[in-house]
């Protein structure tokens, strides 16, 4: 790989910008070498949730404990219970293992439920030897009752205790519904927070209005949706002291380019993966490069940023006035 | 190598045996049988952690598809060099009988271990006796007993020894559950002892022995009169040499772990004149009532025998005190017919012997008696009442102790008050019920004592026969000294009640101590606690001058997060009351205990639980106890006063646990007991049970279809009935058309639902203005109890409907046949009753029964009360359980006498023609009786029938004829069993019966693995599901036995899953049913040992068609007959990956948890199975008449068969 592409994210030396992000695609350490030659700059493991383990948990307390010992002629009803390796035994050893296989940075993800759970496994992940966590918080505050300074003194507290506890640079990765992200975002690293991750891509289901049901399919992100993180990026590059990872949208070289425009240290996607393989790390790459070459461009620190609010005089085209120049234009093409 | 105090460890008597058996064995071959199934499992368990023997090899553990099977197995790896194992019990035992003969014949080193149990006689019993170890003292295996865990544990590794030497090989047994599934603190031998116990020489000399092609010979050659007899005789010196060589390692191993053993351990005064000789656990309480007498001055003894064969006569007559008089012989069997049991004659003969060659002057006087089979008590105030029984100038010859025979009076008396001094022992029960946690609690409890402290624990359960709401009883000893009190707590310091419910049951405080503690988990504030207490339990709270605690566990349970979980709360509670440990130890220890539990769950849940226990301990209150008892309430009946003569006699008895009172006579001398006994018991499990809304119901009948437990009623009757109706009672328009004035009712018996949530599953109604709602919805019982007993009753009284009006064919007419299978002890939500019940709702007034050991077998028939019942006219499902491996067998026996005695009826019909006129005989012999009309019209005919042949009077034809004149109405035989049974055990056998051609009807209740037994793998594993014996995935496919049996042509077969399809279930049933030969329904069973959420078992059957790992079809060779294809496809085709089914299960996502990557490996392996398996089905449905086994017309003078 080319060492123009190096860059630096959460603190970490990463040999590219394109990292893979949080998805089931890397519970697999076979997964995470072929990312690792595939060009990958650093993984992001899938993410671990404490309510699925508590789910689980659960599940099998009840299970087992509603079936032992509560007849003479059989005690239990499957093979060695205690053996059951639940909750975060198995994540904490693809942490590990995936830290035996490859040499690229290996963050965990953790999309906890309570305040112990936060702490606990952020614990534990940094025992088991990732290089940074990545805090997954997916909070929907459906209810009318919570103001938006409660959700944000959640996500706060949650940052704050996580990055007390371990010395593991934390990422936290937000959505985009946070009334004043920018200052939200301060806020996140001014409490411990060493990068931000925009954006969570919150669950939106569908309907099948044949069936009445909720439909749960997985859609993959679209290019065409990179614009908001896009901006928010652009908005927020060298005003908060913290690395930014732009998610969301990305599908081949080109949007990594513009996210790195904006002001991106790393950028991280999984839609593309899911859609043309691991392999397609190499395609990334290969485009970015290409760009570079044709633009001159001997670094990703050579253009990152060149396109943000704060190195580009004419910041209109993100302001109020050029949507409403927008809005114009439309209403005469319609 | 010397014993040290800390290879202390807490174990129970399966664990200590196969702790020693793995360590010294390089093969397993095992089946499960209860009370010996944990040993293989465990070994199983060890085998697949790559745990290693003494020889630094992983042992092979395989599981069988009976212990014939085992005992082959291990006959072939004896024979071929490797030193080999089997664990076992009972019928087991029995079936391994004829390779035992070999494998001792052939002089072949083995040790078997069993845990003793009863056998099969007028019932099956699942508790400990010595008939099966007695019936194989035939074969030429030696026995050797032990008495205690601590024995099982050390006696497995002498048995070793001594085979290795001997080539005698041997069983080594111990009471099967009191010493099988006791737990006690006991010395655990290390390695290296165990290692110094073997001889390798000897393991080398029994792989010589082995066969070989590099040195070939023959063995298991036959033979002629002519060298039999000696060839038999031949092995005289071994059996010679044995005794001496079991003491050489006694000795050997006294010297290595100063635990010293005798083939007949003498104990009690060196001058007694009374002698007990006993063997097994019950050895232990003589020794300790010994004790109490000789120090009272009484000159006693026991002798203990442990070497059982060879029975060393003169060693057993050396053994003996000089002194001795009178010997009393406790025998653990029954050998009716006998001059005495086994051992007594051993004795006699032993002594007799010794007396004629003078090694003993006097004759001793020898008394048989018979105590503790299946698991009765054995307790001091027994040993006592034998001892007294030889003071006696004239004892009884053979006696029984322990029960009351009031028939051939040969039961002694005995003061059952009689205690030794138990002062230095804590004692504690716990009443719980088997899904609270309270066992599990108990047995934490135990290891938090033992392990923590010098102190020495003692515990042992006792569960009820049901499988839904089962009681458990937990006795807990702690002592300062090793507890050798093989029996129940007989007086408690210490009584926990974990249900409230239980206080208005039965009588708790029956075995309370003077000045001992009772704690209840108790709904009610402190204050009113006392109030809510019935009268008894006042009084004897009071007389016993007690200390009474209350805890609102499940309030507790609930603010901390533990859903209904109470038994860390209740154990919490028990640590701060009963002073075994200090307070801050004993919560230091639970808390440590639940630390090493829920670590890798999370550190939520090891919070949660800390939060309980110190939560437990601010809730607990002392209640003070006043001077006299104030509440008027008594305990209520067990059974209503309108319950049959036989039921309130002894049935309550039994269901108020008093059974041990239960007099020989008043029980049925051959095992014959009235059906429709669960309606007697009314046990209210649940407190929560479905409520019907009328308002919203469509009538569709779903609800009742699935009811696990039959307590969803529907009746249609003429409105004029409601006039009477009590005012809760509800009912609806019916819905059907042509029905006019005419309302129906869906009825909850609520005091007989266990609140499983299928019913509510099923319901497909959506309330409109609720749409959390359905027409049926579960709420709290107490709010609806009072009305629903009148309901009950008035629901009982409306008119049955007549089957002839109702459309069988369709789930909505199924409804209002009355099940005749009823309220059983399977579990809440169970998969296979439903099935059942439909079979009694179906063919029930003419059904016989051939159910196989199992699940089904205990829950169909185990006493106090079995759920088989009777209609109104009496008439009803005629059940019985044979064996497990016999069951088609039994069935198609059944069949054949049912078509002899029909036929002997048509020949009588035909001799009477004159007397009962051609037209009724005509009818008789030849109307058909297909539909339900047919049917009823030919019982009216065989009516007609018997009031004829009652005129003929004397006339030896009519009384033979009235005889069998039943018969003429066709019977319906069913053999029903799980899948243990029809895919393993009963293999052969079920396949011999199919291809008989006879008309049976075959229900396999599959459940994928052995439920009954707790969970081990069956052929009908699927793939990629774990299972015990398949703990690493089951990796080959499950046996397609539907295939199987189309493969003959003439077999109809069935795939049916209720919850997927309940129509194509009834009428495969239907079908089977009517189809006049041989017929095999295969039905899709959910069940707890999947791993599921029971109250979802319906939605799992509908994934598993949906995914087309369980396909629906039918095949039906009457459409081949008649030039259709007889295989139809009634599943729609996949619509979901095997995955989207399987992950819901725990058995299939364990192994995503343990073994990841055999997991996906597994997963995908099954999905190409379940594929390849739908493309062939399909392809099936597919083919004309002619792609399928042609089958020869039905030919009358086959008698039924096709």
């Amino acid at each position: 790989m080319n060492k123009k592409l190096n860059t630096r994210y959460m603190g970490l030396e990463l040999r590219s910008p394109i990292v893979v992000s949080a998805c089931p695609l890397s519970a697999s350490i076979d997964n995470i070498a072929h990312m690792e030659d595939a060009g990958a700059g650093a993984v992001v493991l899938f993410s671990l949730f404490e309510e699925q383990i508590r789910k689980e948990t659960e599940l099998l307390e009840e299970v087992t404990g509603a079936t032992t010992d509560t007849f003479a002629e059989a005690a239990d009803f499957f093979p060695s219970v205690d053996a059951y390796e639940l909750g975060s035994t198995r994540y904490l050893e693809l942490i590990h293992n995936a830290k035996q296989r490859v040499d690229i940075p290996v963050i965990a993800s953790l999309n906890g439920t309570s305040p112990a759970g936060w702490i606990d496994y952020a614990k534990q992940m940094e025992q088991a030897g990732a290089d940074g966590i990545e805090l997954n918080i997916f909070f929907i505050p459906a209810d009318p009752g919570v103001s938006g300074v409660e959700v944000e003194r959640r996500y706060l507290q949650i940052v704050h205790q996580v990055a007390e506890t371990v010395a593991v640079p934390v990422a936290m990765k937000i959505n985009p519904y946070l009334s004043a992200t920018g200052h939200v975002a301060s806020e996140m690293v001014q409490l411990g927070a060493r990068a931000l991750v925009l954006f969570n891509r919150l669950y939106q289901p569908d309907f099948d209005i044949e069936r009445l049901h909720i439909s749960n399919d997985l859609k993959l992100s679209e290019p065409n949706e990179i614009r908001l993180p896009m901006m928010w990026i652009a908005a927020l590059y060298g005003r908060i002291g913290a690395s930014l990872a732009a998610t969301t949208g990305v599908q081949g070289g080109k949007e990594v380019i513009k996210y790195l425009l904006a002001g991106a240290d790393v950028v991280m996607t999984a839609s593309s993966l899911y859609k043309h393989g691991i392999e397609h790390l190499r395609t990334m790459h290969r485009e970015v490069e290409d760009w570079m070459d044709r633009k001159q461009f001997d670094s990703v620190e050579g253009f990152r940023g060149i396109l943000s609010q704060q190195n580009i005089s004419d910041t209109s085209g993100f302001e109020r006035a050029n949507y409403i120049r927008i809005l114009e234009q439309a209403k005469v093409t319609a | 190598m010397k014993d040290t105090p800390n290879n202390a460890v807490i174990l129970d008597g399966n664990e200590a045996t196969a702790y020693v058996a793995y360590r010294v064995n390089e093969v397993c071959a095992i089946y499960p049988i209860t009370p010996s199934s944990p040993m293989a499992e465990l070994a199983d368990e060890w085998s697949a952690q790559g745990l290693r023997n003494i020889w630094g090899n992983v042992p092979e553990v395989i599981e069988m598809q009976s212990e014939g099977g085992a005992a082959g197995t291990v006959h072939g790896a004896l024979q071929s060099g490797a030193l080999t194992t089997t664990f076992t019990a009972s019928q087991g035992l029995m079936l391994m009988l004829p390779n035992m003969y070999k494998i001792a014949g052939e002089l072949t080193c083995a040790v078997f271990h069993v845990a003793a149990r009863s056998l099969a006689a007028q019932a099956l019993s699942i508790f400990g006796d010595h008939s099966d170890v007695m019936a194989a003292r035939t074969t030429g295996f030696a026995l050797l007993a032990s008495s205690s865990v601590q024995e099982a544990h050390d006696l497995a590794l002498i048995a070793q020894t001594a085979t290795l030497r001997a080539r005698i090989p041997f069983v080594h047994f111990f009471d099967g559950f009191r010493t099988s599934h006791e737990i006690n603190k006991i010395q655990l031998l290390s390695d290296a002892q165990i290692r110094a116990m073997i001889d390798d020489d000897l393991v080398h000399a029994h792989r010589r022995r082995a066969l070989s092609p590099d040195r070939p010979f023959v063995r298991g050659t036959a033979q002629n009169p002519d060298v039999y007899f000696q060839a038999r005789e031949t092995v005289n010196p071994f059996y010679a040499a044995t005794p001496d060589i079991v003491q050489d390692a006694m000795d050997r191993f006294a010297s290595l772990t100063g635990r010293s053993y005798q083939l007949f351990s003498y104990h009690g005064a060196a001058d007694a004149e009374r002698v007990i000789v006993i063997m097994g656990s019950g050895a232990e309480t003589v020794r300790e009532t010994v004790d109490v007498l000789q120090a009272a001055g009484e000159k006693v003894g026991v002798l203990q025998v442990r070497l059982y064969r060879p029975f060393a006569t003169e060693k057993f007559v050396a053994a003996l005190p000089k002194t001795v008089r009178k010997i009393a012989v406790l025998d653990r069997t029954k050998e009716p017919g006998a001059a005495g049991e086994p051992l007594y004659q051993d004795v006699v003969s032993s002594v007799f012997d010794a007396c004629s060659d003078k090694r003993l002057t006097t004759l001793p006087q020898v008394i048989g008696g018979r105590y503790g089979l299946s698991s009765k008590e054995f307790t001091p105030g027994m040993v006592r009442g034998v001892l007294d029984e030889l003071s006696k100038a004239q004892p009884k010859r053979s006696f029984t102790i322990g029960i009351r025979d009031d028939v051939t009076d040969s039961s002694l008396e005995y003061d059952p008050e009689f205690l030794p001094d138990e002062s230095k022992l804590t004692q504690a029960l716990f009443f719980g019920l088997g899904s609270d946690g309270t066992v599990g609690a108990n047995k934490n409890s135990i290891k938090i004592i033992g392990e923590n402290t010098d102190l020495h624990t003692q515990a042992y359960f006792v569960y009820d026969s049901k499988k839904a709401g089962a009681i458990t009883i937990s006795h807990l000893r702690f002592g300062p000294q090793h507890i050798a009190k093989p029996y129940l707590v007989q007086k408690a310091d210490f009584i926990a009640c974990h249900q409230y419910a239980f206080t208005a049951r039965m009588d708790m405080l029956s075995h309370a101590r003077e000045g001992a503690t009772f704690l209840l988990n108790c709904p009610h504030e402190a204050a009113q606690a006392w109030a809510s207490l019935p009268r008894p339990v006042q009084q004897a709270l009071i007389s016993k001058r007690m200390r009474f605690f209350v805890i609102d566990a499940a309030a507790v349970a609930r603010s901390s997060g533990m859903g209904r979980r109470i038994n860390t709360i209740m154990q919490a509670c028990f640590f701060a009351l009963s002073g075994v440990l200090p307070r801050e130890a004993a919560i230091a220890g639970i808390k440590q205990a639940i630390e090493k539990t829920y670590a890798r769950k999370g550190a939520a849940l090891v919070q949660q639980n800390f939060a309980a226990v110190d939560a437990a301990l601010s809730h607990l209150h002392e209640v003070p106890v006043p001077a006299t008892a104030t509440s008027t309430r008594e305990l209520p009946a067990a059974v209503p006063a309108e319950a049959p003569e036989f039921v309130r006699r002894v049935t309550a008895r039994m269901m108020m646990g008093l059974g041990d009172e239960i007099a020989v006579s008043e029980l049925p001398v051959d095992g014959t007991y009235p059906s429709a006994t669960t309606r007697w018991e009314k046990r209210n499990i649940s407190d929560r049970i479905p409520v019907w809304d009328e308002a919203i119901c469509v009538q569709c009948g779903n609800c009742s279809f699935v009811c696990p437990h039959s307590v969803i009623r529907a009746k249609f009757y003429h409105q004029a009935h409601l006039a009477a109706a009590p005012d809760a009672f509800k009912s609806a328009p019916i819905n059907a058309r042509g029905f006019p004035e005419t309302r129906y009712s869906l009825q909850v018996y609520a005091e007989d639902c266990t609140g499983c949530d299928l019913c509510v599953e099923a319901c497909p109604v959506i309330d409109p203005e609720d749409h959390s709602r359905k027409a049926i919805n579960m709420a709290p019982k107490d709010l609806e109890l009072a009305g629903s007993r009148k309901n009950v009753a008035f629901f009982e009284a409306l008119p049955v409907n007549d089957r002839t009006t109702v459309d069988f064919s369709r789930v909505q007419g199924a409804q209002f046949l009355e099940p005749l299978f009823e309220f059983s002890g399977a579990c809440a939500g169970c998969g296979e009753t439903p099935y059942v019940r439909l079979l009694s709702q179906l063919f029930g007034d003419r059904l016989l029964v051939a159910n196989a050991t199992g699940c089904s077998s205990i829950y169909g028939g185990n006493l106090p009360t079995t759920p088989w019942a009777v209609n109104q006219d009496g008439r009803g499902p005629a059940w019985s359980n044979s064996l497990f491996e016999d069951n088609a067998e039994f069935g198609l026996g059944m069949r054949i006498s049912v078509d002899q005695q029909t036929t002997i009826a048509h020949e009588l019909l035909r001799r009477l023609e004159a007397e009962l006129g051609n037209e009724l005989v005509n009818d008789l012999v030849e109307a058909p009786q297909v539909l339900e009309s047919e049917i009823g019209d030919q019982r009216e005919r065989v009516a007609r029938l018997k009031v004829a042949l009652l005129e003929l009077g004397d006339k030896p034809a009519a009384r033979s004829l009235l005889s069998v004149a039943d018969n003429l109405v066709r019977r319906s035989v069913w053999l029903v069993g799980g899948d243990g049974w029809a895919y393993d055990i009963g293999s052969a056998g079920l396949d011999h019966v199919l291809a008989s051609g006879r008309d049976v009807n075959v229900l396999v209740l599959d459940t994928e693995v052995y439920s009954n037994t707790g969970g081990q793998m069956s052929k009908a594993t699927p793939t990629a599901a774990a299972a015990k014996f398949a703990s690493a995935g089951k990796r080959v496919g499950k046996k397609d036995l539907a295939m199987q049996a189309i493969s003959y042509g003439n077999v109809y077969v069935a795939q049916i899953a209720m919850g997927a399809n309940p129509q194509q279930t009834l009428l495969a049933l239907r079908e089977a049913e009517a189809y006049p030969g041989p017929s095999l329904v295969l039905a899709y069973s959910h069940c707890i040992a999947h791993g599921i959420d029971m109250t979802k078992g319906l939605d799992q059957q509908k994934l598993a068609v949906a995914s087309a790992y369980w396909p629906l079809i039918r095949y039906n060779p009457v459409l081949r007959e008649a030039g259709s294809n007889p295989f139809v496809l009634d599943s729609p085709r996949p619509s979901i990956k095997l995955k989207d089914y399987a992950y819901r299960e725990l058995r299939y996502k364990v192994l995503t948890q343990t073994r990841p990557e055999q997991a996906r490996e597994l997963l995908a392996l099954a999905q190409e199975i379940v594929d390849l398996r739908w493309r062939n089905y399909e392809e099936m449905a597919r083919h004309g008449a002619e792609g399928f086994q042609p089958m020869t017309r039905r030919n009358k003078s086959e008698r039924g068969a096709p």
